[in-house]
């Protein structure tokens, strides 16, 4: 095992070789001929195939169930409830490498008595085929009791109100008391009051949830699903019973995740189903029940109250944030403290006060979603910004300048940031790039619109997040890498490739990656939280680094030199600056080999650890870093249909160092793309816990007919914590896009739309009132 | 239980006996005979996942039942080209990178085949985003998915050009 803190590793080449060149991932090809299988793509000899059976209604007592007539319908092998359960309840949190877990995250595998959101499954059911398995759900007889229900989160405050979690619906709350904020107020010569709203909204993955799962000779439980987090077999393991080294959860190429592959999903039902009939089962879930079967991104309300001085100096800010979790905790607290860190935004607040909490409702369950509570933390700050602008009578992009966050400035937790912060830059060179103002034309206006941003990379400090990675080199050269990080299309497992073909001095066709499995390769930890190249691969990094010294050393002996003058490229062993004294890399790893030399190395990352906040006043570190940037946009709004159409979208980002130039454009594009659906479209509606939404033409996500091109702006401050000084961009890409929109069309029209998203109807009505009142 | 009959169907070229009930959908009937990379998003036309060629158009396989393409040539990505030989459509792809998590990068090469075979060897970007239209990518935002089908269409025009 590598130790980050005492390995003595040999040193990356200097002048990067594969780092920061579009390289083709290593994924692509495969995906583009057909030839790469996903989850569902697996099929075993005897399988049998399962369907859930979920509840209609949002808040319900079971009063009756009964089935009797499914388990005797031919071709069914197995009905479960809850009260075949041998343990009635699982853990939702994610508890990482230390197995530490929150105390209030467990919720009833199966509804044991009240139905606390419509889609809460009642039972699970195992037959021959999936039609079997469909009419058994048929046969199945129940019946449910509405109860009230609490569908607003601002209602579930109130003392009578129907309690849905604890004594009083609050699954988390924080506070940040810095400085002195009425003096800071009194202070002001002007104070801005807003409150901005934002939607619950679905990953819309393109692959549905799905999972395989059979028992083996070992009687280890083995799964095979679609998955961001392949170590909630320990969760898994709980719930059955069984030792954590008894569950096998292993991926495949996940088709998307966004936050919504991070929980537990099918691989539970699946657990239980295998293990009641000892056959292996199939779990698919349909588009639909994809809508209702995992969380979605939690809505909030955010109040900004901002004290500025006359030249636009930010005094003192009071923010009061609330979220819906929905019934169960899952990863609300989190994001409550994400959204509550990024609060003020990338900008000097020196008197803050902060109230947060997240409220228990009978709606659908909320979790990840990329962003994960910065993004409405910034959907609100920025929109706040442009507001105070307009107030104060100065420039959008000069009242951010006068107020943004340096290098070693404290952020609202007191926490001062080592890393570049960019954030001015980037804002500038993204609203450059919008370049000549397109015309207005009839009842056509045109609008711009800029957000900035600080998006955390890493997981909470006081998690003591951890990642291993392995790297190997085969007889002939070739090299192996072994991790257990997901790859749900960002391009993980290429980036891994990269690094070691970088260190190692290989290229990527001559790497085999093997990932996702949580019994045979390392664990490192979920793809999420912008934490997959960050943690990843520094392990990696450190694995090949350790590997490239060992064989360093024994090459600088072959060529009576010192180890520091050693190199590594093309696959050959050489002298630097004297390439006549090489070796190919497959003989030197022969003489290794029959020398002895381990030619392989499995090291650990560990993050910076940390303890969690002062409760009282918030102070303290949360995350090891963060990334800065912006993000510029134009829209045409037609004021008598009130449609948006976005003209052009430019996000600028201090990326530390791309790894692969194109991989970070995909981030940026794809993200700013959500975002675009997050502010004009996408929206999940709920009528007292009810969907009336579940399927992709009622729920409208951006097509080609609606993406504008995306510009992207790549910096390199080459400080960040990841590998060769990169930051995070899979969340940072989406974070900022859709406050840049929502300014822009509040640009264009004179009046702002305070609730995502901005449809036709709201941009109307907005214009109507603001011309009722003139 | 639908009643059930066998029936050839060519799947890339490759002609096989399968038995099929009436309410099959194609996309149903190919998956089971193997050819999973064919995939399904949402079974109801609104994804495009599932896109083939039926007799060089493209068409949701979720749409169409088993029993109504007999006889007609059934081309999924596979049946474009191979790693050795790929389809400059699928190099495209993968080299402009139009390929994230990749599950709906199957059906946007057929559409694009289908654009590039029936419509216009030189489509405008206009014409590629109204043909890609029916496909749902939620990780590109579809500019490389652009790019890609602009170049493999070039491409394409130069093979030809060469003949």
């Amino acid at each position: 095992m590598t130790d980050t803190r005492s390995e003595a590793r040999g040193d990356a080449n200097v002048a990067f070789r594969q780092v920061g060149k579009p390289l083709t991932r290593i994924d692509a090809p495969g995906k583009a001929l057909g030839k790469t299988p996903y989850a569902g793509d697996y099929a075993m000899p005897d399988m049998l195939h399962a369907k859930v059976l979920r509840a209609p209604l949002p808040s319900a007592r079971l009063k009756h169930l009964d089935v009797t007539k499914a388990r005797a319908h031919p071709g069914v092998a197995c009905v479960l409830t809850f009260k075949d359960l041998e343990k009635g309840t699982v853990a939702t949190d994610i508890p990482g490498q230390t197995g530490f877990k929150r105390l209030n995250t467990d919720q009833q595998i199966l509804v044991e008595e009240i139905v606390r959101y419509q889609g809460e499954p009642i039972a699970l059911v195992a037959a021959e085929t999936v039609a079997i398995a469909e009419r058994a759900i048929d046969l199945i007889a129940f019946e449910l009791e509405p109860m009230p229900g609490v569908y607003d989160m601002f209602e579930a405050m109130k003392p009578d109100a129907p309690r849905v979690f604890g004594d009083d619906n609050i699954v988390a709350s924080y506070k940040i008391r810095k400085g002195d904020v009425e003096a800071g107020f009194a202070a002001a010569h002007v104070i801005v009051e807003n409150t901005f709203s934002t939607q619950h909204i679905e990953h819309a993955f393109v692959e549905p949830e799905v999972g395989l799962a059979w028992v083996d000779e070992q009687e280890v439980v083995n799964i095979r699903s679609s998955t961001q987090c392949i170590e909630h077999f320990r969760n898994i393991a709980e719930a059955l019973g069984l030792r954590q080294s008894k569950v096998r959860v292993r991926g495949a190429m996940v088709g998307g995740g966004f936050g919504g592959k991070s929980d537990i999903t099918v691989e539970l039902y699946l657990a239980l189903l295998t293990r009641a009939t000892g056959r292996p089962v199939r779990l698919c879930y349909s588009r639909e029940e994809s809508f209702y079967g995992h969380g979605k991104r939690h809505p909030f309300t955010i109040s900004h109250k901002t004290g500025f001085t006359r030249d636009g100096r930010i005094t003192a800010s009071k923010i009061d944030i609330t979220s819906d979790s929905g019934p169960y905790a899952y990863m609300s607290p989190y994001v409550l403290i994400y959204a509550t860190e990024a609060g003020p935004g990338p900008y000097l607040v020196e008197n803050l006060h902060i109230d947060s909490r997240c409220m228990a409702t009978n709606n659908m369950f909320t979790t990840a979603f990329r962003g994960f509570g910065a993004t409405q933390a910034c959907i609100a700050y920025e929109q706040q910004m442009d507001e105070a602008a307009k107030v104060l009578g100065i420039d959008r992009l000069e009242l951010r300048r006068r107020n943004f966050l340096k290098t070693g400035d404290p952020i609202a937790t007191g926490f001062e940031v080592k890393s570049a912060v960019w954030t001015e830059r980037c804002m500038d060179l993204a609203w450059e790039a919008l370049g000549e103002c397109t015309e207005a034309s009839g009842p056509v206006r045109i609008g711009r619109g800029i957000a900035a941003y600080q998006q955390a990379y890493g997981r909470l400090v006081w998690l003591h997040d951890t990642a291993e990675g392995w790297v190997g080199i085969e007889l002939d050269g070739t090299v192996v890498v072994r991790s257990g990080m997901t790859d749900i299309g960002a391009g993980q497992t290429s980036s891994l490739a990269q690094i070691a073909g970088e260190v190692l001095g290989v290229a990527m066709d001559t790497i085999t990656v093997y990932n996702s499995d949580s019994s045979t390769t390392p664990l490192a930890g979920t793809s999420s939280a912008t934490r997959g190249l960050y943690m990843s691969g520094n392990a990696v990094r450190l694995a090949a680094q350790a590997v490239r010294g060992r064989l360093g050393e024994r090459a600088a002996r072959h060529f009576g030199a010192e180890p520091g003058e050693i190199d590594f490229a093309d696959s050959t062993v050489f002298v630097a600056g004297d390439r006549e004294r090489s070796i190919s890399l497959r003989e030197l790893v022969a003489i290794c080999a029959s020398e002895g030399i381990h030619r392989a190395e499995l090291a650990i990352f560990r993050a910076p650890f940390g303890d969690k906040l002062d409760p009282e006043t918030g102070q303290g570190q949360v995350h090891p870093d963060y990334t800065f940037g912006a993000h510029a946009v134009e829209v045409a709004v037609d004021t008598e249909t009130g449609e948006v159409t976005i003209l052009k979208s430019i996000g600028a980002h201090d990326v530390g160092q791309a790894l692969n130039p194109e991989a970070v454009e995909g981030q940026i594009e794809g993200g700013a793309a959500q975002g675009h659906g997050y502010a004009l479209s996408e929206e999940l509606i709920y009528d007292e816990g009810r969907l009336l939404t579940p399927s992709l033409s009622e729920y409208l996500c951006p097509t080609s007919m609606d993406s504008p091109r995306v510009q992207s702006i790549i910096l390199e401050s080459r400080s960040g914590l990841g590998p060769f000084g990169a930051k995070g961009i899979g969340e940072p890409g989406h974070t900022p896009a859709a406050p840049a929109v929502a300014n822009a069309v509040a640009d264009a029209i004179g009046v702002r739309v305070f609730s995502l998203p901005i449809t036709p109807e709201k941009v109307c009505a907005a214009l109507e009132a603001a011309n009722s009142g003139a | 239980m639908s009643p059930s009959r066998t029936m050839t169907l060519a799947v890339n070229g490759r002609p096989r006996q399968v038995a099929v009930a009436a309410n099959e959908t194609l996309l149903e009937t190919l998956r089971g005979m193997g050819a999973v990379e064919v995939k399904s998003g949402c079974e109801k036309g609104d994804c495009g996942a599932c896109a083939v060629l039926l007799d060089g158009l493209a068409v949701d396989s979720c749409l169409c039942l088993t029993w109504t393409v007999a006889q007609r040539a059934v081309t999924t990505v596979k049946g474009l080209g191979t790693a050795a030989d790929p389809h400059p459509l699928q190099t495209a792809f993968a080299e402009r990178g139009a390929v994230q998590c990749g599950y709906c990068t199957p059906g946007f090469i057929i559409a694009a085949k289908s654009l590039l075979d029936n419509d216009t060897d030189d489509p405008g970007e206009d014409e590629i985003r109204y043909a890609l239209s029916g496909n749902f990518c939620r990780c590109t935002g579809y500019n490389k998915i652009l790019d890609a089908v602009t170049e493999a269409a070039q491409v394409l025009r130069e093979e030809a050009g060469v003949q």
